[in-house]
């Protein structure tokens, strides 16, 4: 996506502020709007020109706290609904917000597609290894051995590692930032709203009421280790040798095997065409052969082929 | 068969009688090719239903098709006619055999008189206990020798259709070039050996056989422009006319087709045809589409309905407007999926949670497939709702002709409304219609809309108040009936008043109305309507059922725990008259006209 022309007045955070969060004090969401924020006051993206889809979780309350239009939908169902906006309304900039539940579980599948399809939208998933909105049941990112509600003695299900998954379902931008890291969570946020086609975000975001400490690990003022991912500067010293090439899904995909608590960044970035972009080649090239004819004449034409 | 000898026309065909070298004028001829799937009898009937268009002649037809991918029996009936054609035949006056097993199958379909044509080649044993005219023509091998050898039996079709054209003086020209434009864009080749069959079977001196000779009767021609096509392309054409842009789906038997077309025809409106993940991604999708300002539409069948159901009960929450079809097949699960069934009527109405008031369409017949797509997008555009098409595999698949619509009164062309929204904006007035403001709208009080699944206020901001929930109920379910009382009382096909009259919807609307004819002929007073808007219903529908003394509800599901098929058990509820009864069947076949007139007199004069 790339970034509108700038209009007379500024729009500022306040602008952009709708509704007061609903979530509980401390929760890592807050955080995750703020740089949300940030980042549209530094693009300056028009209120109409933003559109916010969630699914259903404490998350996906997202849209009502954005003053831009938004879409409050069903469980695990945003990413196809964001895809119909954003086929059919180039000129937005969508967005899609849910967490681990929502994302992951439900709507898993969905996610696989998205991806394959390259359909132009930035999603931020906000993981906190529980259902939160439920209070307290096992979520597909949970570890295990986590006591839920529905795993009194520990869950037993081996956890989705969602990096694996999004390197694996084939998104052109993947990346991982951590909720208390609000400069890197901007840094990572712009250069996946930036990046053209399907960019997909994954932010530890804490549950203080049902999942404590959990992401302490990740967390220098906890104690943790925010190791962030070195990207290769193409700079021909041998310390190039030795960082990350975001372009190779390999190296990609070896990131996400790290052990929990991982690296932090961006794992893979590369451009291939965009759904968005193929079907309205096909739109152009349908409509250069037939030239200007409006839809009675298409449909009487294909009428004649049926006498 | 009406023999013209015999000159009187009556609806109801005679045996064969006529004398040996006779010229017999037909008015009406079901004829049914019976074979295997691969053998192509569907592309013969297809070319036999287009020619009837092209000759002012009515049609209709009726094919079976197996549900494995390829191979397994297969039958195509085309019912000509020179008047109306109501249905596709209960029996039929020529039935060609391609193998024994078609043979076996379908003799018991044939006419007391019927002339069998039969594949000597295939053939072996006939029934010698009948008055059918038996005719053994070599088609295997006599289409292998035309071809030049290639020992494969590809082509037999078309060596019938020869055989037909010369068979009933069909114009040759017509046929040929409906054959040319089929064969002719796949290669020179193949376009040679379909001609090559076709001219071997028009030379073949069928006439020496039989010793009789038949014409078709032309139909007199009422001027209008004619269109031979099945109902899932009509109802794709009506989509489109209605400003059907975008769309979304995952296949499945017997809907996909609609979604191929959708596919190729929507680039050239500028619009896209989304092939889903699944069902639940597709009416999602679609939903996006409607909520970016467009008319958007998904479609399936069945069991990919209520896989939709939980996106459909948003968009009665939200009041976004979409259009979904649902080609009803044989139920439930997997069921039978190339076989017809109205059992999703109450899935339509009632299958999503909460009170979810439905707008549920059914098209009576091919055309009106076109006629109900253009009407579900005004109405959806009208009311801001989901809007649902019950068709059915019997409508999804067979063929008739019908006149050309008229596309200046029904094309709509859709404009995205990107109008600034002032200060007053209010999405969901308590008393008043549905008002959106699609993505790229600007706002001009400066707040922007979330449109949301939770219960919300007239702004659409979500509210849990007790009183909200139950005024913003009743101004979902108050619309719906506002739309219900714009909808005229149906047409009643026979007498006004009288003793019985049947109610029926969907595909079987030809069938019902052939059995009202026969009724009366017979001296009954009988009449039947054919309802088009299943919910909300025509309002009043009591001011006719009162002119009978009886009413027998006429459909293809199931009389369930309490006796009554889903249409029926609604009208039972809804006018509490203990007057209207069932006529139900789950056999999977079309109604016979034979078995609603047996059916109808055994449930109103019970031995």
């Amino acid at each position: 996506m790339s970034a509108t022309a700038e209009p007379v007045k500024p729009i500022t955070k306040k602008d952009l502020t709708a509704d007061h969060p609903t979530w509980c004090p401390g929760c890592g969401d807050f955080a995750v709007l703020a740089a949300f924020f940030k980042v549209l006051e530094k693009l300056q993206i028009p209120h109409e020109k933003i559109c916010t889809i969630a699914g259903i979780g404490c998350s996906s309350r997202f849209p009502y706290f954005v003053n831009g239009h938004g879409v409050h939908f069903i469980h695990g169902r945003s990413l196809p609904f964001a895809t119909g906006v954003s086929l059919s309304r180039p000129d937005l900039h969508v967005f899609a917000f849910g967490g681990d539940g929502d994302g992951y579980s439900i709507g898993g599948n969905h996610l696989d597609h998205a991806a394959r399809k390259n359909v132009n939208l930035t999603y931020i998933v906000m993981d906190n290894f529980v259902y939160g909105l439920t209070k307290k049941q096992t979520s597909p990112t949970s570890p295990k051995g986590f006591k839920s509600k529905t795993d009194p003695t520990g869950a037993i299900d081996q956890p989705i590692n969602p990096m694996k998954k999004l390197v694996y379902g084939g998104a052109g931008f993947v990346a991982r930032t951590h909720a208390v890291q609000v400069k890197h969570m901007m840094a990572v946020f712009e250069r996946a709203i930036l990046h053209p086609g399907f960019s997909v975000v994954e932010v530890l975001s804490e549950c203080v009421v049902f999942y404590p400490g959990i992401f302490d690990d990740g967390n220098p003022r906890k104690g943790g280790e925010f190791d962030v991912i070195e990207e290769k500067k193409w700079d021909n010293t041998p310390e190039d040798l030795e960082r990350h090439d975001v372009t190779d899904e390999n190296a990609a995909y070896q990131l996400a095997t790290l052990q929990y608590p991982g690296k932090f960044g961006v794992f893979y970035e590369a451009d291939r065409p965009t759904k968005n972009q193929l079907e309205q080649q096909w739109i152009d090239s349908t409509r250069e052969k037939q030239g200007e004819v409006s839809a009675a004449d298409l449909l009487a034409s294909r009428f004649a082929t049926m006498k | 068969m009406t023999p013209s000898a015999t000159s009187e026309p009556s609806e109801t065909n005679q045996g064969l009688s006529a004398a040996a070298g006779e010229v017999i004028d037909l008015q009406n001829a079901v004829i049914r090719f019976a074979g295997n799937s691969q053998d192509g009898i569907q592309t013969i009937g297809g070319f036999l239903a287009r020619l009837a268009g092209r000759s002012a002649r009515e049609v209709m037809t009726y094919m079976t098709i197996p549900s494995t991918i390829s191979g397994g029996p297969s039958i195509f009936q085309v019912h000509l006619g020179s008047g109306e054609v109501l249905s596709a035949g209960d029996e039929s006056d020529f039935l060609f055999a391609f193998y024994q097993h078609s043979y076996d199958s379908h003799i018991g379909s044939l006419k007391s008189g019927g002339i069998c044509i039969y594949d000597s080649d295939q053939v072996e044993q006939l029934r010698t206990d009948s008055d059918f005219l038996h005719i053994g023509i070599p088609i295997t091998s006599t289409t292998v020798e035309a071809i030049g050898g290639s020992a494969r039996d590809r082509g037999k079709n078309l060596f019938v259709l020869g055989l037909v054209t010369q068979l009933f003086k069909l114009q040759k020209e017509k046929i040929v070039s409906l054959v040319e434009r089929q064969f002719g864009r796949k290669s020179e080749d193949i376009l040679r050996n379909a001609m090559l069959a076709f001219d071997a079977g028009f030379a073949y001196p069928i006439g020496d056989l039989t010793g009789l000779e038949f014409t078709l009767r032309e139909g007199l021609s009422t001027g209008a422009d004619k269109v031979t096509t099945d109902g899932n392309t009509a109802l794709t054409m009506g989509l489109l006319a209605g400003g059907v842009r975008y769309g979304a789906a995952y296949p499945i038997t017997p809907w996909s087709t609609i979604m191929e077309q959708l596919r190729v025809e929507l680039p050239k409106y500028g619009g896209i045809f989304v092939q889903a993940e699944d069902e639940l991604a597709a009416v999602s999708m679609a939903l996006g589409f409607a909520y970016s300002g467009h008319m958007a539409v998904t479609g399936s069948s069945g069991p990919g309905l209520s896989l939709k159901m939980e996106a459909l009960s948003y968009a009665t929450m939200a009041e976004l407007p979409l259009v979904v079809v649902n080609v009803q097949r044989g139920g439930p699960s997997t069921g039978l999926p190339t076989s017809v069934e109205q059992s999703d009527l109450m899935q339509a109405i009632y299958g999503s949670h909460g009170d979810c008031p439905r707008i549920v369409l059914a098209p009576q017949n091919v055309g009106d497939c076109f006629y109900i797509a253009v009407e579900a997008c005004e109405i959806a555009r009208r009311y801001s709702c989901p809007v649902l098409i019950l068709t059915d595999q019997a409508l999804a698949t067979r063929i008739e002709a019908f006149a050309q619509p008229d596309l200046a009164a029904f094309v709509h062309e859709p404009v995205l409304d990107q109008e600034t929204r002032g200060e007053d904006f209010l999405p969901y007035p308590l008393n008043g219609p549905t008002r959106h403001a699609p993505p790229g709208t600007v706002m001009g009080g400066g707040k922007y809309p979330v449109v949301t699944g939770l219960e919300h206020d007239e702004w659409g901001h979500p509210s849990g108040s007790p009183e909200m929930h139950s005024r913003m109920t009743a101004r979902r379910r108050e619309k719906i009936k506002e739309f219900g009382r714009t909808l005229p009382l149906p047409e009643v096909y026979g007498d006004a008043e009288g003793e019985v009259l049947l109610v029926g919807w969907g595909s079987s609307r030809g069938p019902i109305r052939e059995a009202v004819m026969r009724m009366r002929e017979q001296g009954k007073k009988a009449a039947a309507i054919h309802l088009r808007h299943l919910s909300p219903m025509p309002g009043a529908l009591d001011t006719l059922f009162e002119n009978y003394e009886d009413v027998v509800v006429v459909e293809m599901n199931d009389e369930g725990l309490y006796g009554y098929g889903q249409l029926a058990t609604l009208l039972r509820a809804r006018y509490c008259d203990p007057k209207i009864r069932s006529v139900c069947k789950t056999d999977g076949l079309n109604f016979k006209i034979r078995e609603i007139l047996e059916r109808v007199e055994s449930l109103i004069h019970p031995a």
